[in-house]
């Protein structure tokens, strides 16, 4: 087997508060979980969208931000021991010929595992992409949504779109190295960090930085070579700069992704489960969270705590078709206590 | 009471909005394909729609927090707002908005090419 080849007893596809707890459940089920990501954090929206706004629905937690529950979910998993692949996008998840799941990652990760939990909620995070008409010819080539390699722009003519903190941290590193950077935003106020900020006005004043007042409207060029961004004014008026690459920073929203293409069931971009045990159309796959649907289905996150906490009782019956789970409570048994590193 | 929303492709569709509700909620619980990604909490721009001309002034003024939101949204322009951030009066009975594109659900399924 090879260094990016694993074999477990679970595969947890999103790393929210609903794939966190499912590692907890599995976990009390003696199951081992790895869980894949394509963010680079845990807490999937909670840490994404909103991590310093409240929830006050979670039991027992009278109000907590996204970003706590999240933190406090990785603390109570901790004992559990799960392997995180975050930063990785599955792209395929396929039959093997004994009959269990492989699951295969952007990053050329295979995963092998019995059960395959998908919790993705509203699909993958990916960056918004501006609605130009004919974008995509540029993307890879002039347009860019994340920076991988600081050197490919370095002597370029830079266009970075957006007043985040992506926009304005990517406007302070690379105005250094390319041979001009323009800053465009559609307001004089950013919400990007005010250091940040500093540093770029600075970096302006020095003539190493140009600030434009709009938004990217349309893109020039041929055969996927850029050559201009068209930006429209506030005023409604356009102009174009010259550039080599358009770095559009609008952050992030959430699409289904290769999940269409797993061969699962879906109706309207939701994958529909039973309520005993949330398994998919396609056995040994289960799906919890704001993925699934079922008569009276509510997007909360306490119901995909209790959705995992079924399918854990039924994953078990997978992963060890030969033994009976015998049903225990934290409070009581010994054994998940020690599990749990509080015996 | 009624709201008219306008598809980014030309439909539109007439609903009828209760006192109290967000319009995202009104269109969400009709059954349009909106986005409103993060549920209403002013987090994610997603419900972005530009509001009738007429109708601009007659609203309660986006919040700061609104406005920095809509930095994530395109195509932005003083009829921008977010409408979960709207809620639904007797005045703006009649209120017409429509749907920005990235505001749209239900995208085909697809790869972006992300690096650079």
């Amino acid at each position: 087997m090879q260094a990016n080849e694993a074999s477990t007893d679970v595969v947890v596809i999103g790393a929210g508060p609903v794939g966190l707890f499912a590692v907890f459940q599995l976990g009390l089920a003696r199951l081992k979980a790895h869980v894949i990501d394509i963010l680079d954090k845990p807490g999937g929206q909670c840490a994404e969208l909103y991590p310093e706004k409240p929830i006050y629905d979670i039991p027992g937690i009278p109000g907590c931000t996204g970003q706590e529950l999240t933190d406090r979910l990785l603390e109570q998993i901790k004992p559990i021991e799960p392997v995180f692949h975050l930063g990785e996008m599955v792209t395929a998840l396929t039959r093997t010929s004994d009959g269990k799941w492989r699951v295969d990652t952007d990053a050329g990760r295979v995963l092998i595992a019995p059960v395959i939990v998908i919790a993705a909620g509203g699909g993958s995070f990916v960056p918004k992409r501006p609605p130009i008409p004919g974008i995509e010819a540029y993307e890879g080539t002039g347009v860019f949504y994340a920076v991988r390699k600081i050197e490919a722009f370095r002597g370029k003519r830079v266009v970075i779109a957006g007043g985040g903190d992506s926009a304005l941290d990517w406007t302070v590193n690379l105005a250094p190295i390319a041979q001009k950077l323009t800053l465009v935003h559609r307001r004089p106020e950013f919400r990007a960090a005010p250091d940040t900020v500093n540093k770029m006005r600075a970096l302006e004043a020095k003539g190493l930085v140009k600030f434009e007042l709009g938004q990217p409207s349309d893109l020039k060029g041929s055969d996927g070579k850029l050559d201009a961004v068209v930006v429209k004014r506030p005023d409604g008026t356009t102009f174009d700069i010259a550039t080599d690459a358009l770095l559009p920073f609008f952050g992030l929203t959430m699409k289904l992704g290769p999940i269409a293409d797993f061969g699962i069931n879906l109706h309207e971009n939701l994958i529909p489960v039973d309520t005993a045990k949330f398994e998919t159309s396609m056995p040994g796959i289960f799906a919890i969270g704001d993925i699934n649907s079922y008569p009276g289905k509510l997007k909360l996150i306490l119901s995909g705590f209790h959705e995992a906490a079924l399918m854990a009782q039924a994953a078990h019956r997978y992963v060890h078709p030969d033994k009976v789970l015998r049903f225990q409570y934290t409070t009581s048994s010994s054994e998940l206590q020690r599990l749990l590193k509080v015996a | 009471m009624f709201v008219t929303v306008r598809m980014p492709d030309g439909a539109t569709h007439r609903l009828e909005a209760l006192e109290g509700w967000r319009i995202m909620e009104v269109i969400r619980d009709w059954g349009i394909p909106i986005k409103a990604e993060c549920g209403g909490a002013c987090a994610c721009a997603t419900c972005h729609v530009w509001v009738g001309e007429e109708w601009v002034g007659k609203l309660v003024p986006p919040s700061a927090e609104e406005l920095e939101m809509l930095d994530g949204a395109f195509q932005v322009d003083e009829r921008s707002r977010l409408c979960c951030q709207i809620i639904m009066t007797p005045e703006l009975d009649g209120l017409e908005v429509e749907l920005a594109p990235e505001s749209l659900a239900d995208a085909p399924p697809e790869r972006m090419v992300v690096g650079g």
